[in-house]
């Protein structure tokens, strides 16, 4: 049964029926970015972070390169999800939202694939 | 679309440092989507090669970057222990005024000895700069 009133409906106010993945999947995010994160903040105080040969063969070496993509999708959705709630809170015009909303969608992809992309290469240059 | 009924904002309440807490976990989290940008150009400069991946080096090494990067260390810091009660929160865990209150201490604590400790590790001695 609906709680919401027929008038209500064709005004398009009320839940847009989506929140609670929004909610859960920020969640979820954040809980698997706890390790993720930790594991990536260690290997950068013992990486030699100068030294190029010794960065890209860590980053392509074992289970390394499937962390890392985990750590970037992660990241990027979490991400992602937290500015959309901000623009939503905080950007009242609706057309600047719906455009703001979009390049959030839109940059997040592209810094996502961008370091995926940039992740894959590394890892592959061996067996190309 | 029609004027909402909008609930009172930020100028009528007194400020308490639960306030601060709170906008500091989103200004935190803001800063980190920035830092996110900062390490895709970091993997993709290692990923186009070592003379790219050194003039990467050269940036972040540069004293602006260095400070964005202590920036973003204690960003994570906090994000990361601040979160971790957001986390508790949404299980009903440390929910009353007196835990909240408890909790808050805990978090700038924990939080501001991390980011020492880690800024201390990260960069002293070893550095990124070439």
């Amino acid at each position: 049964m609906s709680l919401r009133s027929p008038l209500g409906t064709a005004l398009a106010r009320g839940s847009a029926r989506e929140g609670v993945g929004h909610w859960r999947t920020q969640r979820t995010t954040a809980i698997a970015l706890l390790p993720l994160t930790v594991w990536l903040v260690v290997s950068f105080a013992r990486l030699p972070l100068a030294d190029h040969a010794s960065v890209t063969w860590w980053i392509g070496s074992g289970w390394n390169p499937v962390l890392l993509s985990l750590t970037v999708v992660a990241a990027c959705w979490h991400s992602l999800l937290s500015v959309q709630t901000i623009m939503e809170d905080y950007i009242h015009q609706h057309t600047v939202k719906y455009w703001s909303l979009l390049a959030n969608s839109g940059g997040h992809l592209l810094v996502g694939a961008g370091a995926i992309y940039a992740i894959l290469r590394i890892a592959l240059r061996g067996a190309a | 679309m029609n004027p909402r009924p909008l609930s009172p904002h930020l100028q009528v309440y007194k400020f308490f440092p639960t306030m601060f807490l709170s906008i500091l976990h989103r200004i935190t989290g803001v800063g980190l989507t920035l830092g996110l940008v900062a390490f895709t150009y970091w993997l993709a400069s290692a990923a186009s090669g070592e003379y790219d991946y050194g003039r990467a080096l050269l940036l972040l090494g540069s004293w602006p970057a260095q400070v964005l990067l202590l920036g973003w260390l204690f960003a994570w810091c906090y994000h990361f222990v601040n979160g971790l009660r957001h986390l508790g929160w949404d299980a009903s865990i440390a929910i009353e005024k007196a835990q909240v209150r408890r909790t808050r201490w805990w978090v700038v604590s924990i939080a501001g000895g991390a980011w020492v400790l880690l800024a201390w590790l990260l960069f002293c001695g070893r550095g990124i700069s070439p």
